[in-house]
C-alpha cells in the first residue's frame, strides 16, 4: 500500500511573496499516527494545504495515497481530496445552519468513493456517532449552533472519518477543549482511526499530547519557513 | 443535499434575502405594471372615439385635424363651408353626418357646438354612449351640456349660468347671451370630459352682434330676438361621418379629400391615432427607462448583499472546500442563491401586479380614463421576467467570483 503522504523538493510561496516554505522530503507512513509540533507561525497551516492540495507547489512534488496531488489540475485535487483525506480543524468545524447528521454526510456529496463505502450514510453516522459518545437525538435534531465545543468536535471526527479515507489530517483539534476533554477526545479519536486503519497527521503545539503519538517531528526539522521582504 | 443546505443556508440569513426578495418582487411589479398600464393606455387612447368611420375638416395635417376635431388641442386652421358639408352630407353613401364647430371657449374648457345627433353617434372605448350623470341634453338655444371634467373642475351644477369667450385664452366675453346648463356627463377618459357642448345655432346666436372677432357698437340683439332668427351656421369646423358600408370608407374619403370646391379631408380616426400615439410614444419609453432602472436598482441590491454577506460566510466556504468542493462549486451555490432570491423575487412581484391591478383598475378607469385589463402574463411579460433572472445572475457573477477567489486564496484556513 502506497504510503499516505510522501513530499519531494518541495517550494511553495504564497502570492505576493509574504511567506514561503521549503521542505526537502517528508513521508508520513501508512497506518502511523504522526504529530507535528511547531510554534505558530512555523508553516503548519501552509504544510496541512499542501498536503491537501488545496495550494499548488511551485516546485517539487506531494503524494497522496501513491497519487500526484501536486500535478494535478484543480478539479481533480478536489476530487482526491474528498477521496483521500479527512480533515479535523481546530474549531467551527460545522456549518452552523445544519444539523450534525447534515454535517457528517457532506463529504459523500463531493466524494463517490467514500459514498461507496457506506451503505447506508445515517446508519453508519449514527454509528460513528455513538461510538463517539454523542446522543442520537443531538446528532439527528440540533443545529450545530446548539452543541458545546467538544461535541462539535468528534461530530466534526464523525464527518472526517465517514467512509473511510485513508488519511486523518487534524490542525490543533484539541486546542479548543480544556484537559480533560482533550484526553477524552484524543482516546476516540485514536480508537476510530485504528478501527478504520487510517493515518493520522496531526498538527499541535501541545508537547502533553506528544506520548500518545508513533511518530512525533518537530516542523522545524521538516519545513524551512522563508519571510519574504515585503 | 446541496440543495437542502444551501436553502436552510439561506434560512439562517432569513430577513436578509426576505427583504432582498422583496425589492426584486416590487420592482418587476413596477415593470411589469408599467407594460400592463402602457398597454391600457394605448388601448383607451385608441378608443377615444370609436364607431365614426371617418373625421372630416378643412384641408391640413391628418393628426392637426385629429388633435383639434377630437381632443381640442391646437388651432383650427380653416372652416368647411355650409354648403359644402351639405353636399357631402348628401352623398348616399353617408350613413350619418354630426357637424362641430369650435373655436370658443370657457375658462380653460373648449366649447364645442355640435347637433343633438352628436349623443347618439360620438362613442368611444369599443362602442359606448356617452351617458348624462344629470340633466338632460340641450333643448333651448342656450343651454349646454358640460363634460365631467368641466363640472368637478368649475364646480358646476345643473342650471347654473355659464359665459362663453370668445375665442380660446381670451378675455373677450360672450356676456350678453348667458348659457345654462341643463345636462352633465359622465366621465368618459376622453376629450369630451372637457368640453362645454351647446348647439349648433348657439355658436351662430352668440356671434350675430359680432364682426371681425370684436363686438358691433350699438344695442347687443336680445336673446329673444335671437330666437326668432334664422341661425344656419354660414360654416363648421369639422364633421364625424359614418358611412352605410365599411367599403364605402376609402371612396368616400377619396370624394371628400378631392372636393373640388373647397380644400377638404377626410381622415379614418383609428389610423390617424395610432400615428398620433406614435409621437407620444417617447413618453411610454420613458417610462420604461424608469422601471428598468428600478429592476436593475434592486439586482445591484442583491449583488451588493451577497457581497456583504462573503466575508461572513468565508468559514462556509473553507469547510466546503476542505470537504471536497472545488471553487466552481461555491461559485455554482452563490449563483444558485441568487437565482433562488431573484425567482422568488419574481413569483412575489407578480402576485403584486395582479393584487395591484384589482385594486387599481376601477380607480384608473374613473380618475384617468385608462382601462387596464386583468388579463394574463403576455409572452412579453414572461421575457420581462425571464431577462431579470438572466440579470440576477449576471451582477451576482461579481459576488460569485469573489468568493471564487477568496476560497481558493484561503484555502482550508480563514487568511484575514
Amino acid at each position: 500500500m502506497a504510503p499516505p503522504v510522501t513530499i519531494r523538493d518541495l517550494r511553495f510561496d504564497w502570492p505576493g511573496g509574504r511567506f514561503g516554505l521549503d521542505v526537502p522530503a517528508f513521508d508520513l507512513p501508512s497506518g502511523a499516527k504522526m504529530m507535528l509540533t511547531g510554534a505558530s507561525g512555523a508553516g503548519k497551516s501552509t504544510l496541512l494545504a499542501l498536503i491537501c492540495g488545496i495550494v499548488q507547489p511551485q516546485a517539487g512534488r506531494v503524494d497522496v495515497a501513491g497519487q500526484p496531488m501536486s500535478g494535478l489540475p484543480p478539479r481533480a485535487r478536489d476530487r482526491l481530496r474528498a477521496d483521500q483525506i479527512g480533515i479535523i480543524f481546530q474549531q467551527f468545524n460545522l456549518l452552523p445552519y445544519a444539523t450534525a447528521l447534515d454535517n457528517i454526510c457532506l463529504p459523500l456529496r463531493f466524494s463517490p468513493r467514500r459514498r461507496a463505502q457506506v451503505s447506508n450514510p445515517r446508519d453508519d453516522a449514527l454509528s460513528l456517532t455513538q461510538a463517539l459518545g454523542l446522543p442520537d437525538d443531538l446528532v439527528l435534531r440540533a443545529k450545530s449552533t446548539d452543541l458545546s465545543v467538544g461535541q462539535q468536535q468528534r461530530v466534526a471526527v464523525a464527518r472526517a472519518l465517514l467512509g473511510a479515507p485513508p488519511l486523518i489530517v487534524a490542525d490543533e483539534p484539541t486546542s479548543a477543549l480544556d484537559v480533560d476533554a482533550q484526553a477524552e477526545f484524543l482516546d476516540l479519536l485514536f480508537a476510530q482511526v485504528t478501527q478504520m486503519g487510517a493515518s493520522l497527521l496531526m498538527v499541535s503545539h501541545d508537547p502533553a499530547l506528544a506520548p500518545r503519538f508513533d511518530i512525533v517531528q518537530p516542523l522545524a526539522k521538516i519545513a524551512m519557513p522563508r519571510r519574504g521582504a515585503a | 443535499m446541496l440543495w437542502r443546505l444551501a436553502l436552510s443556508s439561506m434560512r439562517s440569513r432569513g430577513l436578509t434575502v426576505v427583504l432582498t426578495a422583496l425589492a426584486i418582487a416590487l420592482s418587476v411589479a413596477l415593470v411589469l405594471g408599467v407594460e400592463k398600464l402602457r398597454l391600457g393606455a394605448k388601448i383607451s387612447f385608441a378608443d377615444t372615439i370609436s364607431d365614426t368611420d371617418l373625421i372630416m375638416g378643412a384641408r391640413t395635417g391628418g393628426v392637426q385635424l385629429l388633435l383639434y376635431a377630437v381632443f381640442r388641442i391646437g388651432a383650427v386652421p380653416n372652416t368647411i363651408s355650409w354648403d359644402s358639408y351639405q353636399q357631402i352630407a348628401a352623398r348616399p353613401d353617408v350613413n350619418w353626418i354630426v357637424p362641430i364647430s369650435l373655436g370658443d371657449s370657457h375658462r380653460q374648457f373648449r366649447v364645442m357646438g355640435t347637433t343633438p345627433a352628436f349623443f347618439d353617434r360620438y362613442k368611444y372605448r369599443s362602442g359606448r354612449d356617452l351617458t348624462l350623470r344629470d340633466g338632460a341634453v340641450m333643448s333651448d338655444l342656450f343651454e349646454a351640456v358640460i363634460g365631467a371634467d368641466v363640472a368637478e373642475t368649475l364646480g358646476y351644477q345643473i342650471g347654473d349660468p355659464i359665459v362663453v369667450a370668445h375665442g380660446v385664452a381670451s378675455f373677450v366675453q360672450h356676456e350678453d347671451t348667458p348659457f345654462r346648463i341643463t345636462g352633465i356627463l359622465d366621465k368618459t377618459g376622453t376629450p369630451v370630459d372637457r368640453t362645454v357642448i351647446v348647439g349648433l345655432e348657439a355658436i351662430e346666436a352668440i356671434h350675430v352682434d359680432w364682426q371681425d372677432g370684436a363686438q358691433r357698437p350699438g344695442t347687443p340683439t336680445p336673446p329673444e330676438t335671437l330666437r326668432q332668427m334664422e341661425l344656419q351656421p354660414k360654416a363648421i369646423t369639422a364633421a364625424l361621418i359614418g358611412v352605410q358600408s365599411r367599403l364605402q370608407i376609402f371612396t368616400l374619403q377619396r370624394a371628400i379629400n378631392e372636393y373640388p370646391s373647397e380644400p377638404l379631408m377626410a381622415i379614418i380616426p383609428g389610423v390617424a391615432l395610432q400615428e398620433l400615439w406614435g409621437i407620444i410614444g417617447i413618453a411610454e419609453t420613458a417610462l420604461l427607462a424608469v422601471s428598468v432602472i428600478v429592476v436593475v436598482t434592486a439586482l445591484l441590491g442583491m449583488a451588493a448583499m451577497m457581497l456583504a454577506g462573503l466575508s461572513a460566510r468565508r468559514r462556509e466556504m473553507a469547510i466546503l472546500r476542505a470537504l471536497g468542493a472545488g471553487p466552481g462549486t461555491i461559485m455554482g451555490l452563490l449563483l444558485a442563491e441568487a437565482l433562488f432570491i431573484a425567482a422568488i423575487g419574481a413569483v412575489l412581484g407578480i402576485g403584486l401586479l395582479y393584487a395591484g391591478l384589482v385594486v387599481a383598475q376601477p380607480w384608473l378607469d374613473v380618475a384617468y380614463g385608462i382601462f387596464v385589463p386583468i388579463s394574463g402574463l403576455t409572452p412579453r411579460d414572461l421575457l420581462t421576467v425571464l431577462a431579470v433572472l438572466v440579470a440576477a445572475a449576471l451582477v451576482c457573477l461579481i459576488p460569485a467570483w469573489r468568493a471564487f477567489r477568496i476560497s481558493l486564496a484561503d484555502g482550508m484556513s480563514v487568511r484575514n
